[in-house]
């Protein structure tokens, strides 16, 4: 529903001209909640910007039911935006802030009142009705601004990194209420940040950003399981590459040389790919240590890193890469491995999956 | 970067119109009739005479002899201009010597204590310039309080001659541009990190060199405007020494007042303004330039 | 338990500190208290009296002078305060555009000319206009300290505006409020501290302006300190601190409500 077509946009001031966004194109679906994931400098923000009305694309086309955005000022577009810094007013209590996207577009006092009442609910904030914006909370502030930018309901929500003010665990309430208020509005919600947990745990779809454009579009388990090229699988994630020998592809799935010259079944591109030096990807808990014999690769055991969910094996492989392995700890789990020693790495079958560099 | 609230140049224009309109019509403006004018003969009961002559421009440092027709160098002009830079820069070292220690005492008390102490170093600043030279006038005057007190004491026997001196003049700028120099000083020190300090002292400086090597490099910006913001209006100071200089030690302002009233040589008067101008001007520059290459020394 | 090592001392600077504080305030309340001297010395105290209040008050060229300064300085400040909320929207957080370095030169100009050059350009200019035009009423002196008191009162207006978090103009929009909406609700309300110490930092400046005045005022248009002025060459009786006292007590409650005011944060 919300269709973004090839759009650009190039800041030009002093200096060179930065390109922010290059020629990107999107479609974002009624009642999804929608991740804009990448590193800082990538474009989302821009992006988010720009379906606002904040930015004005340098090309291409933005519409919304079919409805041309471009076109319009902020205040003309059905959309609302929760800012990163909040951006309550200061001078309002935090009814009068949920309230006047409602009192701009001219609705009846009475229906405001009952939105207001019914928004202050939805975020649990009805004791706080008469606070001034100063006087709450940091995570009450984040509630006020969700419940007045939700307040006009509007056709789509933008987050633009709404929690990376609050701490760890407020953090991880709010995640949860976030999926909840979706769910319960039905309104799509567009989401930016650079916290990969966030976007996977969040998201029904997610778009990774990196250098203006959208790399790879997925599922959280698509794009996690499957990442299509090396700066998705880098970013999201801990990946252990290895330099292999691309034989044969069939559907999705192919067939690799490792560099200890034992085979494996991986998963291929979608696209396809010709056969030659490609790189693999696998994911640490995909691998496990074992015995050096009938093992798919080995080398000498670096370091063990406990973490207390998982032990962590740095393995450096006879061919000089280094390769990261993650247990799960049992209780009363027995070591068996020590520093130093020579180790086999196990790929669980199946897993890993060739990029497209 | 366009963000949504942007103004059409248009609007911007339109905004600043009012604005642009006043400051045009009464001082921007008639500036560029001063240009004009120094270019002009000078009338004989005040005003000009309309048509073209560099005199004006002469006479600001040379003169003709009276008697002798020659070619010299207006003596009188000179020493009041030497007089004036001189008082400016002294005026700046003084309150400098004076100025440094207090913004040093105010940044470093307790945070919330640091607005009370700027406001007793604003309240003078904001008040009536001719109000405090006149204070300054009531205690250095032969009848005055200093010398009232020191006859009391039997210091002296008759009153020290201090009003209507180069002194007294120096006194009164110093007095009342000290909160020009504090003011940037403290704006720079505010901003200060004292954990610098206390590497200063683990790496073994004393209290003096802690000062010198760490905290004054540091705070120099906020010094050299100081300095600027004490001198330029020191130059062109008028009220201070009228009063206090009493007529008969002039400095730049009395003299460019001089023209248009009792020597009656706009012309004169103009091209000196514009010499005034153009002085505080390069200290301005120099001011920028100095300002310009601290920050990129800083990054 | 002993005094630790204080990094931050500096030996003598407090002393110098405190000397200062008492070198500004020392000759002003020496001037405030002779205003109230029974006596006619402004150096030998006689006892206390209100009498320098009661001559100056009626003296008609004081009143005069009195009612002539607030009048100007209440133009001034009015027009200049406008003119500088205006030019602060213009030109701040707007990025830089064309002609910007121009507009914010011309801005300040009076902040950088010295008063005495304004002061010569400004008497020059209109003595032209009042030969022209005959007209030689209070205008000058408004038009003039308008001028002047601009950038005093942009100033602070300038300051509140960049320290306005954009993003709440951009949430006003984004919550439909057109332009002229988000300025009523959102900008005008947070500005308003602004605009207040603007127009009371020019009343202030306008009410103590002597050189432009000087130079500019036609006969007769004497201001308080342009009276002053010229009192100062006689024999100066303590009803010059007292008129003194009272210009300073309008300057001093003036700028510590602007000092508070401009202190308030969002």
């Amino acid at each position: 529903m919300i269709e973004i077509d090839t759009v650009s946009k190039v800041f030009t001031g002093r200096g060179a001209p930065f390109t922010a966004l290059d020629e990107v194109s999107v479609t974002i679906r009624e009642n999804e909640f929608f991740t804009l994931l990448g590193p800082s400098g990538c474009g989302k923000t821009t992006l988010l910007r720009v379906i606002a009305g904040f930015i004005a694309p340098t090309s291409g086309t933005l519409t919304l039911e079919g409805q041309n955005l471009v076109s319009l000022p902020p205040y003309r577009r059905p959309v609302n935006t929760v800012f990163q810094s909040y951006a309550l007013f200061p001078h309002m209590t935090v009814a009068q802030n949920i309230a006047f996207g409602l009192e701009m577009l001219n609705k009846p006092r009475a229906e405001v009142k009952a939105t207001v009442d019914e928004m202050l609910a939805l975020v649990r904030m009805t004791e706080m009705a008469g606070r001034k914006t100063s006087e709450i909370s940091g995570g009450q502030q984040q509630r006020v601004a969700l419940a007045r930018a939700l307040a006009p309901r509007p056709k789509v929500l933008l987050l633009d990194e709404p929690l990376s003010a609050l701490d760890f665990k407020l953090r991880k309430d709010m995640q949860l209420e976030l999926k909840r208020l979706q769910s319960e509005t039905g309104i799509t919600f567009v989401f930016v940040t650079h916290d990969q947990e966030e976007a996977l745990t969040m998201s029904d779809r997610i778009a990774v950003m990196n250098a203006g454009k959208i790399r790879q579009i997925g599922g959280p388990r698509d794009i996690y399981d499957h990442p299509a090229e090396r700066f998705v699988a880098d970013f999201i994630g801990d990946t252990n590459f290895l330099a292999v020998e691309l034989l044969s592809v069939e559907g999705d799935q192919a067939r690799v040389r490792l560099a200890s010259g034992a085979e494996a079944q991986v998963r291929a591109p979608q696209d396809g790919m010709a056969p030659g030096s490609v790189t693999l990807a696998v994911r640490p808990e995909h691998a496990s240590p074992g015995p050096v014999e009938g093992a798919t690769l080995a080398g000498a055991l670096e370091n063990i890193v406990y973490f207390g969910t998982d032990t962590h094996f740095h393995v450096m492989l006879d061919d000089g890469t280094r390769f990261v392995l993650r247990q799960q700890n049992q209780p009363d789990q027995a070591q068996t491995h020590r520093t130093g020693d020579r180790v086999g790495v196990i790929l669980s079958p199946g897993v890993g999956q060739v990029l497209r560099d | 970067m366009s963000d949504g609230t942007d103004l059409t140049p248009r609007s911007r224009w339109l905004l600043l119109s009012p604005a642009l309109a006043v400051l045009l019509f009464a001082a921007s403006g008639p500036l560029l009739i001063v240009v004009i004018y120094s270019f002009l003969a000078s009338g004989d009961y005040g005003g000009v005479v309309w048509h073209f002559s560099p005199d004006a421009w002469f006479s600001v440092v040379l003169e003709r002899d009276f008697f002798t027709e020659q070619l010299g160098f207006a003596d009188a002009h000179l020493s009041i201009f030497w007089r004036s830079i001189k008082l400016s820069f002294m005026t700046a070292v003084l309150t400098f010597i004076f100025g440094f220690p207090t913004a040093y005492f105010i940044a470093t008390r307790p945070k919330e204590k640091r607005d009370f102490w700027m406001l007793l170093i604003m309240i003078p600043f904001w008040t009536n310039l001719l109000i405090r030279t006149f204070a300054i006038m009531e205690l250095i005057r032969a009848e005055g309080t200093v010398n009232s007190a020191l006859m009391a004491l039997g210091i002296i026997d008759e009153p020290i001659q201090m009003l209507f001196t180069e002194f007294s003049i120096l006194l009164g700028m110093a007095y009342v541009y000290l909160p020009l120099m504090v003011l940037p000083i403290y704006a720079s020190m505010e901003r200060f990190d004292f954990s610098l300090v206390e590497a200063g002292y683990d790496l073994y400086a004393t209290r003096w060199q802690v000062l010198r090597r760490v905290i004054f490099p540091l705070v120099k910006p906020g010094v050299i405007a100081g300095s600027i913001l004490v001198f330029v209006p020191s130059l062109g100071a008028y009220v201070t020494p009228r009063v206090l200089g009493g007529g008969k030690q002039l400095m730049l302002g009395n003299l460019i007042e001089l023209q248009f009233g009792a020597g009656r040589n706009w012309p004169l008067g103009a091209a000196l303004s514009l010499t005034l101008l153009a002085i505080v001007m390069v200290a301005l520059i120099l001011y920028v330039r100095a300002a310009g290459d601290d920050e990129v020394r800083h990054g | 338990m002993a005094k630790g090592f204080d990094i931050r001392r500096q030996t003598g600077f407090s002393t110098i500190a405190m000397a200062c504080f008492v070198v500004l305030y020392l000759p002003i309340i020496l001037l405030v208290v002779y205003s109230f001297n029974a006596g006619t010395s402004i150096a030998i105290w006689e006892g206390f009296s209100w009498r320098w209040y009661q001559t100056a008050w009626q003296n008609d060229q004081v009143q005069a002078a009195t009612i002539r300064s607030l009048v100007i300085a209440a133009w001034a400040a009015g027009i200049a305060t406008i003119c500088a909320v205006l030019a602060a929207l213009a030109t701040t957080r707007q990025g830089s555009f064309r002609g910007y370095t121009f507009a914010f030169a011309l801005i300040n100009q009076p902040l950088m000319v010295p008063e005495i050059v304004t002061a010569v350009a400004l008497l020059i200019f209109f003595a032209m206009i009042k030969v022209g035009t005959g007209y030689t009423g209070l205008f000058y002196l408004i038009i003039a300290h308008s001028a002047f008191c601009i950038p005093f009162a942009y100033m602070p207006i300038r300051a509140r505006l960049q320290g306005m978090d954009l993003s709440l103009e951009q949430a006003a929009m984004d919550l439909y409020a057109t332009p002229w909406q988000v300025f009523r609700r959102v900008t005008l309300p947070q500005l308003w501290p602004g605009i207040l110490a603007g127009a009371m930092l020019a009343f202030v400046i306008s009410l103590d302006d002597v050189v432009i005045t000087e130079f500019v005022k036609s006969a007769g248009q004497d201001t308080l300190p342009t009276y002053m002025l010229g009192q100062l060459r006689r024999v100066v009786t303590p009803e010059v601190n007292a008129i003194s006292t009272a210009l300073l007590a309008i300057s001093v409650i003036l700028v510590i409500a602007f000092f508070f005011l401009s202190r308030t944060r969002k």
